[in-house]
Parts: structure tokens; C-alpha cells; sequence
């Protein structure tokens, strides 16, 4: 049985660095959209603010198996062919998009109005203001969630399975298929993602200590 | 009105500004005049639009109506064709020459009181960190901190704070300074050393327009006296006329009155 399991370890390992890969992608993706929209909604002209929300509202509101079903099945009815892998990445995208959107809004809501004001009265441009000012004081109440959302994003990453896209999920799947061993890989695939998620919780943790000298 | 009726052109030159939120109007035709090196005091019950003046002074707040220039400068406004708002870039750079002192301090809490200082002396002064590391260390000096460049805000009382505010707005070396109820959020035996620093910046020629609810103060240090009621200008004057106890004026008059009744 070991034997097999070792003899498999490689497929597995593909697998894996697959499961990094689309989850890096979708941190980063969302990481991004996600700001940009979340100043959107905070300090956007109102139409804008009513179009991130209905956008956060709705995804937010689909359950994310529906998300890459609709994303993989449905856009190509409307022309949209993507190959299941980035089908995959952009529904699981726009649902992380969704939830940064959120943590933004929240981080940088609990900032005083004060310490806008402030960066205004000495003269700093919005892009300072929220570079120097907003984004590293908020930078502490967004890390929690956020690194929160990040070990949800490896752990869903393991939905693109359904695509037929060999991440770790699948590829543990494949080897039970050969080799009928179903319970040491199941442990084998938790622990690995146990590994790597309780990794995240950790640097969190760090992260959040070092910030915690700014005090309002 | 002493000062203002000479030739020469305010400072900061306020003109039948009106303005209004929602249905509520705060600020009804105000008109005013600070002369440089001036020191005006603007005083008033609350809900008079004092703060909201100030605020409008260095665009914090719009105005619906009239004018505010500094040094002949419309501040938040366009002066060519329509009333048009200036761009975030032209207000910034409008802003930057004006200080401004806030009530609940506004210290940024994740840089220190040097940081504080420096930061809009870099970004927008542009100074290197270390010319402006030298002028953040001058003013704390100045204001009684230069043994606290390092401390961050959390670590200071509520007087040294508000310090380290004044020396954050000064550094800038803004053409005028506002200072809006600075020492209402502190505690009693702290007040003193802030309105010292006030005195001297007064001293050495700084243009002022402050809020405040320290009449003593206001008497000592302002060359002129400004009364808001409903969101005009009701009185103005040299601190002896304007405080005097049998003004003619009804609403100043009660305002002192019920002031008195309650501070001394």
C-alpha cells in the first residue's frame, strides 16, 4: 500500500502545486479587483457605488458551485468558450472579488474621518491620502479576514476538481481509483491542506502582531 | 473694525459665502476680512457655523455661494468661466497653504510625532526625509517635544498631542493657520501649555483665525474679535468692545452672559 501511495506521490505533487497555482491566481486577481472596487464603494460617485454593490451583493448571494458551473457551462451560450482551468479561476475570482470588496469596505470604513480630513488639510491628493494614510492603518482590521479568505480560496480551490482539472483534489481522487486505498489519501490530502492553511494562520497571526503598535 | 479697513488687501478675504445642509442654512452671507499677522477669534453658541467657516476656509466643506480667497486666490473654486470645483490636484495644493488645527487632534496613529510632521513635508513639500526630519525636529522644539520625535500618538497625553498637531500644521509653512476648538477635548490642566504655543506662533506674526470657547484667551491674544450667531456674522471687533458686558448688541450680550453664568 505504501509502496503505491509513494509510487503516486509525484502525480500528487502535481496535483498540488496545480491547487497553489489556481489559488495563487485567484489571491492575487481578487486581491486586486477587489481594492479597486472596495475604494469604488466607499469613496466613489454614488452609480458607482450602486454597481460594486449589486455585484457584491449578487455573487455573494450564489452559492460558489453555481458560480463555476455558470461561469464553465453558461457564458459559452453567450459566445464566452474559456478552457475549464481559467473558467475555474474566474469563478472562484469573482467570488473572492466579492468578499475583499467587503473586507475593504470594513477596514478602511473603521478609519476616523478624522484622519482623511487630516491628510487633507496638509495637502496630500486622494492616491496619498490613501497610500500614506487610510491603507496602513486599515491594513490591520483587513488582514484577518482577509488572510481568513485566503485559506477559504485554497480550500474551494479544490471545487475546480468538478472541471475535470487535476488539482490536489483530483489527483487524490485518481490514485484511489487505482489503488482503492480511499482512507490514507483522504488523510494524506487534509493534512496537506491542513499544512498549508494553518501555515497562512500563522504569518497572520505574526503579521497582525507587528501591526498592532498603531493604536487609535 | 480696526484693521480690515486699511488699503492693504486681506489675506483671506471671505464674501457673502453662504451654505447649506440639506434645508438647514449654516451659513448665511458671511463676510470677512484677516489681515496678515492678524489674530481673529470667532466665537458664538454652538450651531452658529463657526466651525463650518472654518472648514469651508480650507475647503473641507464646499460653499453654495460667495467667495473665499486666500492671498487673492479662490480656494475651492475655478476662477475662469463657471463656478466650477477645482480639481482634487488644485485643491490639495490650495490646501497645503492653509494649516489646519482640529479639535479631536487627528494625529496619524501609526506614524510617530516626527512622522506626523514629515509626512505632508515630503509628499507634498517635496523635502528629502532628511531636511524634513530637520525642520519636524525644529518645530517640536518649538512646541516644548523635541524629546518626543519617536513617540507615537498613543504615547502621548492629550496636550502634548494636540502639540505635535500644531507643529504637524505650522511645518507646512502655511500662509495662515485655523485652529478649531483645539483645546475642547482636553482636560482642564492641559489647555495652558497648548494656548502657549498658540501665544508665541501669535508672537512671532503667525495669521490666525481661530474657534474657541477660552474667552480669557480669546480677550489676550486676538487683535479682533468675531461674534457668529445663526450663521451671520452678529459683531465684530477689537476683544474689549466685542467682550465687553454692556454691548448693545441682544445676542452677544445673552451669549456672554449665559458663558459667564457657566465658566466662572
Amino acid at each position: 500500500m505504501l509502496t503505491q501511495i509513494a509510487y503516486a506521490l509525484p502525480f500528487l505533487a502535481q496535483g498540488f502545486a496545480l491547487t497553489l497555482w489556481v489559488s495563487l491566481l485567484v489571491v492575487v486577481f481578487s486581491l486586486i479587483a477587489g481594492v479597486i472596487m472596495g475604494v469604488g464603494l466607499v469613496y466613489g460617485p454614488i452609480p458607482l457605488q450602486w454597481a460594486v454593490r449589486i455585484f457584491s451583493d449578487t455573487i455573494r448571494g450564489i452559492p460558489i458551485l453555481v458560480l463555476i458551473f455558470f461561469v464553465y457551462y453558461g457564458l459559452p451560450a453567450v459566445g464566452l468558450h474559456l478552457p475549464s482551468f481559467w473558467a475555474a479561476v474566474l469563478a472562484l475570482t469573482l467570488f473572492k472579488t466579492a468578499q475583499v470588496v467587503e473586507y475593504l469596505r470594513g477596514a478602511v470604513g473603521s478609519i476616523p474621518r478624522g484622519q482623511s480630513e487630516a491628510a487633507m488639510a496638509i495637502g496630500l491628493t486622494f492616491r496619498q491620502r490613501l497610500a500614506y494614510v487610510i491603507f496602513p492603518q486599515a491594513f490591520r482590521r483587513f488582514l484577518p479576514p482577509w488572510i481568513n479568505g485566503v485559506t477559504d480560496a485554497v480550500k474551494g480551490s479544490a471545487l475546480v476538481s468538478l472541471l475535470g482539472i487535476t488539482d490536489l483534489m483530483q489527483a487524490i481522487n485518481q490514485v484511489i481509483g487505482r489503488t482503492y486505498e480511499a482512507m490514507p489519501l483522504y488523510i494524506l490530502g487534509a493534512l496537506i491542506y491542513f499544512a498549508v492553511n494553518y501555515a497562512l494562520s500563522l504569518a497572520s497571526r505574526r503579521l497582525e502582531r507587528r501591526f498592532s503598535f498603531i493604536r487609535e | 473694525m480696526s484693521t480690515s479697513s486699511t488699503n492693504i488687501p486681506a489675506l483671506l478675504d471671505v464674501t457673502d459665502v453662504s451654505k447649506s445642509f440639506g434645508t438647514v442654512q449654516v451659513l448665511r452671507s458671511v463676510s470677512l476680512q484677516v489681515a496678515r499677522g492678524e489674530v481673529v477669534t470667532v466665537i458664538g453658541p454652538s450651531g452658529s457655523g463657526k466651525t463650518t467657516l472654518l472648514r469651508c476656509v480650507n475647503f473641507l466643506e464646499s460653499y453654495d455661494s460667495g467667495s473665499i480667497r486666500i492671498d487673492g486666490k479662490e480656494v475651492g473654486f475655478r476662477e475662469t468661466g463657471a463656478r466650477q470645483r477645482r480639481s482634487e490636484r488644485d485643491l490639495a495644493v490650495m490646501r497645503a497653504e492653509t494649516g489646519m488645527v482640529f479639535q479631536s487632534f487627528n494625529l496619524f496613529p501609526h506614524l510617530t510625532a516626527a512622522g506626523n510632521i514629515m509626512l505632508g513635508l515630503t509628499k507634498v513639500r517635496g523635502k528629502s526625509r532628511a531636511e524634513a526630519r530637520t525642520i519636524a525636529e525644529h518645530w517640536l522644539g518649538r512646541v516644548g517635544l523635541a524629546h518626543k520625535a519617536d513617540s507615537l500618538p498613543a504615547e502621548l497625553s492629550g496636550g502634548q498631542q494636540q502639540r505635535v498637531g500644531i507643529a504637524r500644521a505650522v511645518a507646512m509653512g502655511p500662509k495662515i493657520l485655523l485652529l478649531d476648538e483645539i483645546t475642547s477635548a482636553l482636560d482642564p490642566e492641559l489647555v495652558g501649555e497648548v494656548l502657549e504655543v498658540v501665544r508665541s506662533l501669535a508672537e512671532d506674526g503667525m495669521t490666525m483665525v481661530m474657534v474657541t470657547h477660552e474667552m480669557a484667551f480669546a480677550r489676550d491674544a486676538s487683535s479682533r474679535i468675531i461674534f457668529m450667531a445663526d450663521g451671520g456674522v452678529s459683531a465684530a471687533g477689537p476683544p474689549a468692545e466685542i467682550l465687553a458686558a454692556d454691548t448693545d448688541n441682544e445676542r452677544l450680550r445673552t451669549f456672554l452672559a449665559r458663558f459667564r453664568a457657566s465658566h466662572f
